[in-house]
């Protein structure tokens, strides 16, 4: 790991434009790493094969992908992961009752939130937590990034719900990705 | 293998198989399609996911090694669940598939707004 | 015990996938036979973790990875066409 941050270090020292960089995303490829060590046997032969597949597939795809993820704050964005991990056991049978139970009570509705993030990745991942989270399923993006459409399956107060969502996921997710 | 650890295997797999139905129920008995598309959400999460946590346990015990590699699995449908969601609902949206009427109304007059502006 | 309850499992699991044919013929709407279909590959996911553990092999897991890729992959095509009209523009 050690000529990999090494590495790392020369390339934010050397920042170039329209150049193609050599590590373009240092966490993507650490991640990559350690999936393809659990994916295959943890042995010598699979961390050298698989630092040259993490290093070589986003050189070579880097162009489909220009803003590199940072993570300003890892501590935060473990508690984040979680607090959605717990909110979804919780939703999970909230829903399930509700599913059984009769459908006149089901008040399903459409709803906006009007999105303070700006970066595609933070975006996706807002969508992708809201998606997650019996209940709620992100269903478009308007064309300017500015507003998500939620369908809720039960909610009474829309306002209150949006209120919600922008409080307890959008942000945290702020903080971590983009301040 | 503990009868304690045996016990918490057949408890997850359970949950994880009785969320699953639950999910499958709702997408047969609930009235329009985005009141469905909840269903599927469920049994991702829930379903799948109790399952690889009990699946990983026994391995775990059987084998006496921490055997992580089907939490991969959970990973990998936790990352695409959402994508093949939203993608599914905007197909819908784009076939204009019942749902509130009030809703499509005002969205097609903002489209028609926003294209008269691009326009002028 | 573990083989009776993976035993129910499995039968929970099988009536899931019947529900889900059932709205895979029946669904009135294209995006709703697309969103059983997608159901479907997620229960086959969950059923084949089931046999892995019913055979004590850890082989199946593989299988398990496979058609969650695959199940992915098929879906966003036949939403992109369905939105498109084109899948690879």
């Amino acid at each position: 790991m050690t000529h990999e941050e090494r590495q790392k270090q020369h390339e934010q020292a050397s920042e170039l434009p329209k150049k193609k960089k050599w590590l373009p995303h240092p966490v993507l490829s650490v991640v990559m790493v350690l999936i393809w060590l659990s994916l295959n046997n943890a042995s010598m032969g699979h961390l050298v094969l698989g630092i040259f597949l993490s290093l070589g597939i986003p050189y070579l795809v880097q162009d489909f992908w220009p803003t590199a993820v940072r993570v300003h704050r890892p501590f935060k964005l473990c508690m984040y992961l979680l607090l959605v991990l717990v909110d979804i056991c919780k939703a999970n049978f909230i829903v399930a009752v509700q599913i059984l139970g009769p459908n006149k009570k089901l008040n399903a509705k459409f709803f906006e939130v009007e999105l303070d993030v700006k970066n595609d990745f933070t975006i996706a991942m807002l969508a992708g937590t809201i998606t997650l989270t019996p209940g709620t399923v992100s269903s478009e993006l308007s064309t300017d990034k500015k507003r998500l459409l939620v369908h809720a399956l039960n909610v009474d107060d829309v306002e209150q719900a949006a209120a919600d969502i922008k409080h307890r996921y959008e942000r945290p997710l702020k903080e971590i990705f983009e301040c | 293998m503990t009868t304690f650890i045996e016990y918490m295997v057949a408890a997850l797999i359970l949950l994880g198989a009785l969320f699953a139905l639950i999910g499958s129920i709702g997408l047969v008995k609930l009235p329009d399609f985005f009141r469905r598309l909840h269903g599927p959400t469920k049994a991702t999460t829930l379903g799948v996911g109790g399952m690889i946590l009990g699946s990983v346990l026994f391995f775990t015990a059987v084998e006496r090694t921490f055997q992580f590699q089907e939490f991969l699995v959970s990973l990998f449908l936790f990352i695409t669940a959402p994508a093949s969601a939203y993608i599914i609902a905007k197909a819908a949206l784009h076939l204009k598939v019942q749902y509130d009427a009030e809703y499509i109304e005002s969205e097609a007059a903002a489209k028609e707004e926003q294209q008269d502006q691009n326009l002028s | 015990m573990l083989d009776k309850v993976v035993l129910i499992a499995s039968v929970m699991l099988a009536i899931a996938l019947l529900l889900n044919l059932y709205r895979l013929v029946k669904g009135p709407s294209l995006p709703d036979r697309i969103l059983a279909l997608d159901t479907m590959y997620i229960n086959t996911i969950a059923l084949i973790v089931l046999l892995g553990v019913s055979q004590r092999s850890l082989i199946f897991f593989e299988a398990a990875m496979l058609i969650a890729m695959m199940g992915f992959v098929g879906t966003i095509a036949i939403s992109k066409y369905i939105l498109r009209g084109d899948i690879i523009e």
